[in-house]
């Protein structure tokens, strides 16, 4: 059983605490000068994705968690899981809804996405940080608006509504900044 | 790769105008700036302090000094007048928003004086640094308290008399999540550090004096009550700046503390490193009665620039050095 010292505490460290996976966020190290020392850690459940504070006795040791990120290439769904498969073994996994969250409404088949697992389980997916979709939606621009940088929404292929600029048309295809959901330019 | 740089570039000048400002306080104070060693061979059993080591090639091997404490009170021992040194002194294991393992530590001795006046000495001082920029923030107000009122007041416990399982439950309310076994001690270090301190106003001095006995280090205990220890601590706003006793000078005493520090460190499983015996002869020959503090310069620094980490006052923190 691998083990972290509050010393080997830092940002990304992963946790295994209250029976859940849980990421550093933030760790802070607070002591009086004659005093306890400690550590305030800000953890995020990687399952639950809720964030929450917690306060170690410095020179503690917290359960390693076996998570690991793996770069895998989304396939298909069937209607109930999501397929992804490691490129250089042909591993397959099936990630359900709960463990695919937000990143189903940026997946295009064949894109390489960050599958979280978890004692080999899928636990969460990261889109890549950028995503190129052709619009399937949106209203024609209206003449005129273009220099008050105005904005309308279009609807991707993946089923993602993204505010994009008038002169843009159905059709087109666009790249999009996933952690922000923001239209970054025509492709 | 720019981690050559220096990253503290906003705050260099106003380092080297506060340490002259510094010296300048103590010479028209008629105190006398002494050097002690940096490196020593043996090291301070506190248990809530780690030295560094530090090995030759020739196999020789020492402590790099947590604090110049000791050689100065050997200096007060031998007949020294009042003293004081602004050193570099090294903490293993510290290291965040207001740690680096290397520091930079004014301490000082006041023959004669007892910890409450020697705390009014501190105020003094960074008051008087404070009005040497006027770029710098300065203190508005002071306020002294014991540290049993302010247990009292802030958390409506006793420090003296409280169970650690009630200040576990005091803990439990203010919304702190506690990961490890505590006892009696550290629950008050906890609360002070996380609760009681961060909601001091941020342009208030804050005297907090006469800790409980079993955090008393070597502070002598009070005369009125011995299950207090003559030692005083300064904050400005949240920072704790400064640490100060009327001084332990009874043999017997020093003697059973350290071998409570002993105690511990076996108890908690920490090495025990050499204890320093030239301290100990010193006290055997005779400490004169006096008071001494040690203050945090880098930690006055980010005080008087309004920062908010210390690495904003050092160009090269430890990870960069």
């Amino acid at each position: 059983m691998a083990t972290y010292s509050t010393n080997e505490f830092k940002a990304g460290l992963k946790l295994l605490l209250d029976g859940d996976p849980q990421a550093i966020v933030e760790n802070e190290f607070v002591k009086p000068g004659k005093g306890q020392a400690f550590n305030r850690v800000k953890l995020r459940n990687l399952r639950t994705g809720r964030v929450l504070e917690k306060t170690f006795k410095s020179g503690e040791s917290v359960e390693a968690a076996d998570v690991m990120d793996t770069e895998m290439q989304y396939l298909y769904n069937d209607g109930e899981f999501w397929h992804f498969m490691v490129p250089d073994t042909f591993e397959q996994y099936a990630v359900g809804e709960a463990a695919l969250g937000d990143a189903g409404q940026w997946l295009k088949e064949q894109d390489v996405c960050t599958v979280t697992l978890w004692n080999g389980e899928p636990l969460s997916v990261v889109p890549p940080a950028f995503v190129e979709m052709k619009i399937t939606q949106c209203d024609p621009g209206v003449r005129g608006d273009t220099a008050q940088g105005g904005t309308k929404p279009a609807t991707l292929e993946s089923g993602a509504v993204v505010k994009v600029p008038l002169f843009v048309e159905e059709g087109e295809t666009v790249k999009v900044d996933t952690r922000s959901g923001e239209y970054v330019s025509r492709v | 790769m720019t981690d050559w740089r220096p990253g503290a570039a906003a705050a260099r000048e106003a380092r080297a105008r506060l340490l002259a400002g510094l010296r300048g306080f103590f010479a028209a104070r008629n105190v006398l700036e002494v050097e002690t060693p940096i490196l020593s061979h043996g090291a301070p059993l506190d248990p809530m302090v780690e030295s560094w080591t530090a090995a030759s090639p020739d196999g020789a091997s020492g402590y790099l000094q947590t604090s110049p404490e000791y050689p100065m009170k050997r200096l007060l021992a031998a007949g020294a007048p009042d003293i004081y040194q602004i050193a570099r002194v090294f903490r293993g294991g510290e290291a965040g928003p207001r740690h680096n393992p290397e520091f930079t530590l004014l301490e000082w001795y006041r023959h004669g004086l007892d910890h409450r006046r020697l705390a009014r000495e501190v105020v003094a001082l960074i008051m008087t640094q404070a009005a040497l920029d006027a770029a710098w923030r300065q203190p508005n107000h002071l306020r002294e308290i014991s540290y049993r009122a302010l247990f009292r007041n802030h958390l409506g416990v006793d420090p003296l008399t409280v169970e650690a399982a009630e200040l576990q439950a005091v803990a439990a309310r203010q919304g702190l999540e506690i990961q490890g076994e505590l006892d009696r001690d550290a629950w008050l270090d906890l609360l002070i550090s996380l609760v009681i301190a961060p909601a001091f106003p941020d342009d208030r001095l804050t005297v907090v004096f006469d800790y409980p006995e079993t955090q008393a280090v070597l502070a002598r205990p009070c005369d009125q009550d011995t299950r207090l220890a003559a030692r005083f601590e300064v904050y400005w706003g949240a920072v704790e700046l400064a640490n100060g006793y009327h001084e332990l000078c009874d043999l017997a005493q020093f003697r059973e503390r350290r071998e409570r520090d002993q105690a511990m460190r076996r108890q908690r499983g920490q090495e025990l490193p050499e204890p320093d015996i030239h301290l100990e002869a010193a006290l055997e020959s005779g400490l004169p009665d006096c008071a001494g503090v040690a203050l945090g310069v880098d930690r006055l620094l980010m005080c008087l620039l309004g920062v908010e980490r210390i690495e904003q006052v050092i160009d090269f923190p430890f990870e960069r050095a």
